[in-house]
């Protein structure tokens, strides 16, 4: 049983705040992910759950009891860090039982527990060398092991993949969500990788400049972002943000128009004629054939993908457009292509970049 | 009761006090006194007159008791405080003293003669800095030629170190050519001979070419440093060969590349080549005492030791010139302190 | 970095630009004769010039010596030069080394040789032990979260810059009879000492002075050794709940073990050659209380009415075998440990 709640965390260093009344709560067993962009204050976070950091102000609540005092030793998490941090002096297996060894654990149960630990992460023949001996993927997996040796309740993980070459970084994904589920532990993960983030969270939490920006489940936060940055933030590639204005409309079917002229008709309550509003549409849900609202547009970049074509295009008002078009399409650089948006997809933003969509419009079929 | 032992022990970012917390700071203002205080100690004394340097207890700053001219007497009388008989206190010279009484005076009538035991009287201090100290050693004592012959020694040795050490530093990261590797370890199998062990062959080397008893006997076998060559060297494998091989596809001669081209860029190690330098021999002492047998070629070191051998050793003198020839280190090291420490952490070497 | 060398010497102003035109002056009649190598000998010949005035002077006034050490040790009489003095085998080691009892320095024939050996020795081991153990201690200290840490640094540090007789007319002023430490006996209600002339107390200050002189270069090396281990393997010890004294046994010494090293290595071969402060100090006395090897070698070579050149170089070559044998070790021993290490 391991419950986590964050109440109104803040933290400064010196006069810089660095987070900014942090309210979260991890349930038992979930995975939940911090993403926001460098700098955002994630390690912070986590460091301030782990112990390693004290928070300015606020509580850190495990199991309904605060433990902002407790040392990083007493609270029953463990970390894996960004660097592993390995001690780079001993072996794999004084690694992995020193942790045990601080707490006076009889000598034949660390070796039990070491053996079972290496037999599940496949390091068994690793143990008696030295970090520097390993390779990435295999440091990796000896710095998860030290951080299950103890048996936390919950795992927090700092970029744990950040340092593994791409092939590899898909590999320990899969492993990783599949030790969460053996493990039933709670883990809190972070990194700026918005797709480690889709594939491996229960919930994800986005943060920006030390606030949170939404909390959610991945389909949630990629269907019904609740504000600009979010929007923008997930999903690959990155949303289309089109600018335009209020053009009149009955209530629930506003008129936009968008810079350069084109008409779009929302369900969302109408405003005064004229107020600005951001448009967001994936670049999947543009399609050069068929659908409505069609936006004349020139072809300036062409991805053949394989699967799939991304087009970058430019349109009057619009400068920069990018549509992914599944297939392979007969489009070249210089073309002239016609813009279909498919509105059931569309999200508005009004001018402080907080959404307007209303109900059930952006559902996923 | 409990609140206030928490308070007292709070500290910042709400950890409470570790017993190494404590140690460590005993460790430091023990540090602090241990390792400030003598010289300090050194400084204030370097004040005192030579009456006041033979008082024990000595005091803490430099005071002298008080002098005055009184009308009848040639030489100024020292000015007591006096506790009389009759409770009364009063400023009074001192003319004589008889065993255990003293005879006195007031400064304003000085014809009466007041008898007083020793006990009763206190001397009137004031404070005064005895800057002849300073100035005399200069100007009756040989101090200033002492001076000149360091001033001397240390930089005509620093320029040649810098000069030689950095062109066979050049050469030694620079060009391939046979005996490279075997000139290298030479130098690195000299880095652990240190000059206390060739000083008897190395005196007779002196006396044969004439440099006995001379300042270029102190300066040249201090010149050709191996750690001097190890450290521009280091340096001067960093700089990209491809800069030297521009340079050459412009024409410019081997002797300007270095001089125009690596020597600028090697320049934060040939600065502290320079500071290290600097320090190595203005604190010579072994050598200089050695070679140097004429008062007159003494450097501040060797002068200072056989001034404070005498048998009758006048601290005053030699404790103002002891800081006097700390002095120039000590404005370095103000300066450059940052510098110097960084220099010695990187390269291990002093 | 070019750019700011580049600025440096442009941004000198005129001042330096004056200075440095003889300097220019003098490097461009240089080139003319380089260039003359260049052409004529290749770079071949351009390195060894570049090469040439320093190894001259290294030659003449290290290498020659170094050299001639071995041949003055097989030589005895009182001449300056090796073509007046006359041959005599192994006699002079044979006078250094003949004892009837070697723990008695008072039955061997060169006694004070003796006294400066078993003197050095002591020294050597007790003031190495003693110089690592504080310079550690205050590494650690200086390592620690706090605030000034540059003055504190610079505090333990700037003794270091003093040359040998300052450091040590400093604490002779102190230790003297009437000195400060003796006002502050007396003040707490003991009896002033003779600081100097007591034989033991003698050794313990010139042991104290090379420590309270050198600490701050030990230091330093073992601070840069600390700030080099990443503070991440702290925190992931502490995520480990490992109490402190586990944390410097475990994690701190053994990632410092390398600057350690070095320490004990630069040390124990200065300890050997312990001089200067000393001699200014004490002149070796009382007696020969504090009489050590390079003194000894000093006075019988150098300093006395009968120089005795032999005697004095056969010590000098024996002080060296110990330095050298003493680096070999230390060499060795880090080898090992690497090659531990690599397994
Ligand atoms: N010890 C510190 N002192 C001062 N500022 C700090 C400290 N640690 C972090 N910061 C600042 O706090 C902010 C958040 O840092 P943090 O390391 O939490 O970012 P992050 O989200 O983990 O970024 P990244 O993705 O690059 O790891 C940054 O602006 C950083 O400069
Ligand atoms: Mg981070």
């Amino acid at each position: 049983m391991s419950h986590l709640e964050l109440k109104n965390v803040s933290k400064s260093f010196g006069p810089v705040g660095v987070l900014h009344h942090v309210d979260i709560e991890v349930k038992d067993r979930e995975f939940v992910v911090f993403v926001g962009p460098s700098g955002c204050g994630k390690s912070t976070l986590l460091r301030i759950i782990a112990g390693l950091e004290k928070a300015t102000s606020g509580d850190v609540v495990l199991d309904g009891e605060v433990v902002n005092h407790l040392a990083a030793a007493d609270r029953g998490l463990a970390m894996v860090f960004q660097s592993y941090a390995l001690y780079p002096h001993m072996s794999v297996r004084q690694n992995l039982s020193f942790g045990l060894e601080n707490t006076k654990t009889p000598r034949d149960k660390i070796e039990a527990r070491v053996a079972e630990i290496a037999r599940m992460l496949r390091i068994e023949e690793l143990l008696e060398r030295k970090p520097r001996q390993l390779s990435g993927g295999q440091r990796q997996r000896v710095a998860i092991g030290r951080a299950m040796v103890r048996r936390p309740g919950v795992f927090l993980l700092d970029e744990p993949l950040s340092n593994l070459d791409a092939e590899l970084r898909v590999t320990m994904r899969a492993e990783l969500a599949a030790l969460h589920k053996r493990l039933d532990a709670t883990m809190i993960y972070v990194t700026h990788d918005q797709t480690e983030a889709m594939t491996l969270a229960d919930r994800i939490v986005v943060l920006r400049d030390g606030r949170v920006e939404q909390i959610g489940t991945p389909l949630e936060l990629y269907n019904r972002p609740a504000n600009r940055f979010v929007a923008g933030f997930i999903g690959a590639p990155h949303m289309n943000f089109l600018e335009g204005r209020f053009a009149g409309g009955e209530a629930g079917a506003a008129r936009i128009e968008l810079d350069g002229g084109h008409m779009l008709s929302l369900r969302i309550p109408v405003r005064p004629e004229g107020e600005p509003i951001t448009i967001g549409v994936r670049p999947h849900h543009i399609e050069t054939q068929g659908g409505q609202a069609r936006i004349p547009a020139t072809v300036t970049l062409v991805e053949a993908l394989g699967p799939e074509t991304v087009i970058h295009a430019e349109a009057e008002g619009q400068p920069r457009i990018v549509a992914a078009l599944a297939g392979q399409r007969a489009i070249t650089s210089g073309d002239t292509v016609s813009l279909a948006l498919d509105e059931r997809f569309l999200h508005a933003f009004d001018a402080d970049g907080r959404r307007v969509t209303e109900g059930e419009v952006a559902e996923e079929m | 009761m409990s609140g206030i032992a928490t308070f007292l022990t709070r500290r910042r970012g709400g950890a409470s006090w570790h017993f190494t917390d404590v140690l460590a700071w005993i460790w430091l203002v023990a540090g602090l006194l241990l390792m400030f205080g003598p010289v300090v100690w050194l400084g204030l004394s370097s004040f005192k007159t030579r009456a006041a340097l033979s008082e024990f207890p000595p005091t803490l700053l430099p005071y002298e008791t008080a002098m005055v001219h009184v009308e009848g007497f040639d030489e100024p009388l020292p000015l007591y405080r006096v506790m009389m008989e009759d409770g009364e206190e009063r400023l009074l010279v001192q003319v004589r003293r008889i065993g255990t009484v003293a005879q006195m005076a007031d400064p304003e009538a000085p014809e009466e003669i007041i008898r007083v035991p020793l006990a009763a009287r206190q001397p009137v201090r004031e404070i005064k800095l005895a800057t002849e100290n300073y100035s005399t050693p200069f100007k009756r004592y040989n101090f200033l030629r002492y001076f000149y012959n360091s001033v001397f020694v240390t930089v005509v040795a620093t320029i040649i170190t810098l000069i030689f050490n950095s062109m066979a530093a050049f050469a030694l990261s620079k060009y391939e050519f046979k005996g490279r590797t075997a000139v290298l370890a030479i130098i690195l199998a000299t880095l652990m001979v240190p000059l206390s062990v060739i000083i008897i062959p190395l005196f007779s080397v002196i006396n044969g070419l004439n440099l006995f008893n001379s300042l270029w006997g102190v300066i040249l076998p201090t010149v050709a440093t191996p750690t001097g060559v190890f450290l521009l060297r280091q340096y001067m494998l960093t700089i990209p060969d491809e800069l030297l091989e521009a340079a050459r596809m412009d024409h410019a001669s081997e002797w300007k590349i270095y001089w125009r081209i690596v020597l600028p860029l090697a320049m934060p190690a040939v600065a502290v080549l320079a500071i290290f330098s600097v320090m190595w021999r203005w604190n010579d002492f072994l050598w200089p005492l050695i070679v140097l047998s004429d008062q007159e070629l003494y450097t501040l070191q060797v002068g200072l030791n056989s001034f404070q051998g005498e048998l009758n050793v006048q601290w005053h003198y030699v404790l103002a010139m002891t800081v006097v020839s700390m002095l120039p280190v000590v404005v370095i090291f103000a300066f450059l302190q940052r510098f110097i420490t960084s220099g010695i952490a990187s390269t291990g070497i002093k | 970095m070019t750019v700011e060398t580049r600025q440096g010497i442009a941004g000198g102003g005129h001042f330096a630009s004056l200075l440095l035109a003889p300097l220019r002056w003098a490097m461009n009649l240089i080139d003319r004769p380089m260039s003359f190598v260049q052409r004529r000998f290749g770079l071949g010949g351009v390195a060894a010039t570049f090469l040439a005035p320093n190894m001259l002077v290294f030659g003449i006034f290290v290498l020659f010596p170094m050299t001639l050490n071995v041949a003055y040790s097989f030589t005895g009489g009182g001449a300056l030069f090796l073509n007046n003095r006359v041959f005599v085998g192994t006699l002079q080691y044979e006078t250094l080394l003949a004892c009837r009892d070697f723990l008695d320095a008072a039955s061997c024939r060169e006694d004070r040789f003796w006294r400066a050996v078993g003197n050095t020795g002591f020294f050597v081991v007790v003031q190495v032990t003693a110089l690592v153990l504080v310079s550690l201690a205050t590494a650690l200290v200086l390592n620690r979260e706090m605030r000034a840490r540059g003055f504190w640094r610079a505090v333990f540090f700037f003794p270091v810059l003093l040359s040998p007789v300052v450091v040590a007319l400093i604490w002779k002023w102190i230790l003297q009879r009437n000195g400060l430490l003796n006002a502050a006996l007396l003040e707490l209600g003991f009896e002033p000492v003779l600081w100097l002339v007591n034989r033991g107390w003698a050794m313990f200050w010139a042991i104290f002075l090379s420590i309270w002189a050198h600490l701050g270069f030990y230091t330093l090396i073992l601070l840069a050794g600390l700030q080099a281990i990443p503070r991440d393997l702290y925190e992931a010890a502490e995520m480990d709940g490992a109490p402190r004294w586990r944390v410097l046994t475990r994690i701190t010494l053994p990632l410092l073990w390398p600057n350690m090293v070095v320490v004990i290595l630069l040390a124990l071969i200065r300890a050997v050659q312990v001089f200067d402060e000393v001699f200014v100090l004490t002149g070796g006395g009382p007696g020969t209380a504090t009489l050590f090897l390079v003194q000894y070698i000093y006075e019988t070579g150098l300093a006395q009415q009968v120089r005795n050149l032999g005697l004095a170089s056969a010590a000098s070559i024996l002080m060296a075998v110990v330095l050298i044998v003493l680096t070999l070790i230390q060499l060795l021993a880090s080898a090992w440990r690497e090659r531990k290490e690599q397994r």
